[in-house]
């Protein structure tokens, strides 16, 4: 792509590092280009044109000038502000470990619309309710899009499909049978909601209640991201008290 | 690429490690000391050494201090009930220059952050726990910076002070003083309205 050109595009705002005196770097997750590293000039300033729009979570109109190295943010509107979640430190954090998550997946220079599409759906979906599944359903939906589906219908070892699953195993990749059993237990309640966020019945998971079962999945499902990215996760643990 | 005589590189790559130098000015910075007289570059080096030295963190509110104590915990003319929340020393500066608030401050070096993995243990929240009781303090003042870190951590300490019976403030957020409306951003006009106060 040539330099010197002008971009608009659209994009959430996955971190930002402090640069110089009063500039940021901000990573982007665009809808077009992918993930962007930006500077946002004077941003840490109390009259800087950007405000706080340029802050995680925040999902912008952005105009960004092509660098040699970084790009450079010259405008910046509000899309979405996520009002509930950057004023409640529970989904902040939860929010926190969703952009963790996608930093880590998406790669500079490699488009990825839905994975950004993904992001902005459950942000919003966190915005407005409190369901205890939003964010494990985010994840295992960008594990099934990065080609990781686990396989939840039938026993991932010998394809069984009528007999109750009643493990999962983070090597092979999905549920298992009585008979070849390994991994983590899970119980029947968690089974039906891995069904549920997996099998397009989003909205009814959602709509579940907090209990042990969305627990479960959710302890689940962030181990299975962090088996997929072979490390930890730091936003899970740092706000568990 | 080395070009120099080693103990001129090396100073140049010291140099170039400052914030804000790039090897450029880490260069020009060099040729200037090279330049100077022995006496001058040699105070800069002593105040170096003495800063590295002598000044540490208060044991009370971590602040910088020459000592065990800085000189706002020391000094008896000080507002003992009240104490403010900062990030860094550097808001300390900010707000004494103010000249609006008389009491203590407590800094937590930080801010909590989920994505890097800094939460209340890595902040200094039990140290700011440990001082309420013995010191007498009835308000806390959270003056944490207002972005989003800033915010989670304020949102923190409320829920953790609030229980414990005492007055907790969060600075407010607005508009700043010499600024135009139409550039203000969505959020800050939004909190400028919720906050607004009646004329008298």
């Amino acid at each position: 792509m040539s330099r010197g050109t002008l971009h608009r595009d659209e994009a959430v705002v996955l971190r930002t590092y402090k640069l110089g005196e009063a500039d940021r770097i901000v990573v982007l997750l665009t809808r077009g280009r992918g993930k962007v590293r930006a500077v946002a000039k004077g941003v840490r300033k109390t009259k800087s044109k950007f405000g706080g729009r340029l802050e995680p979570t925040s999902h912008v109109a952005v105009q960004l000038y092509e660098g040699r190295e970084l790009d450079i943010v010259t405008q910046a509107e509000t899309i979405d502000r996520f009002r509930a979640v950057r004023e409640d430190l529970d989904r902040f954090a939860r929010a926190s470990a969703m952009l963790e998550t996608a930093d880590q997946l998406a790669q500079e220079g490699e488009v990825n619309p839905r994975l950004h599409q993904m992001l902005v759906g459950a942000l919003r979906t966190l915005d407005a309710s409190d369901s205890p599944l939003v964010v494990p359903a985010f994840f295992w939906k960008v594990l099934a899009l990065e080609g990781y589906r686990p396989e939840v219908d039938a026993c991932v070892q010998c394809g069984a499909d009528d007999v109750s699953l009643v493990a999962f195993d983070l090597d092979a990749g999905g549920l298992l049978c009585r008979t070849c059993r390994r991994g983590q237990s899970v119980s029947p309640e968690a089974v039906a909601l891995l069904q549920m966020i997996l099998g397009g019945r989003l909205n009814e998971a959602l709509a579940v209640p907090p209990s042990p079962a969305t627990h479960e999945v959710d302890h689940l499902a962030t181990r299975a991201v962090e088996h997929h990215l072979e490390r930890r996760l730091r936003s899970v643990t740092v706000l568990d008290h | 690429m080395t070009v120099y005589a080693g103990p001129v590189q090396d100073l140049i790559d010291e140099l170039g490690r400052l914030p804000g130098v790039g090897p450029k000015s880490a260069q020009r910075i060099a040729f200037h000391l090279l330049k100077l007289p022995k006496d001058d570059a040699l105070r800069l080096a002593n105040a170096i050494a003495v800063v590295k030295d002598r000044v540490t963190f208060c044991h009370t509110c971590f602040n910088i201090s020459e000592g065990e104590r800085c000189g706002i915990c020391g000094d008896p003319r000080r507002d003992t009930h009240v104490v403010c929340v900062v990030e860094e020393p550097r808001d300390i500066v900010a707000v004494e220059k103010t000249g609006e608030f008389k009491g203590r401050y407590h800094v937590l070096q930080g801010a909590i952050s989920p994505i890097e993995g800094i939460g209340p243990d890595q902040l200094r929240v039990k140290e700011l726990l440990a001082r309420l009781e013995p010191e007498g303090i009835d308000e806390v003042i959270l003056c944490t910076n207002p972005n989003i870190e800033g915010e989670a951590t304020a949102m923190y300490l409320g829920r953790l002070l609030k229980p414990l019976g005492l007055k907790v403030t969060r600075i407010a957020s607005g508009l700043p003083v010499g600024g135009d409306l139409e550039y203000a951003d969505e959020l800050t006009l939004g909190r400028a309205l919720e906050g607004r106060r009646e004329l008298d």
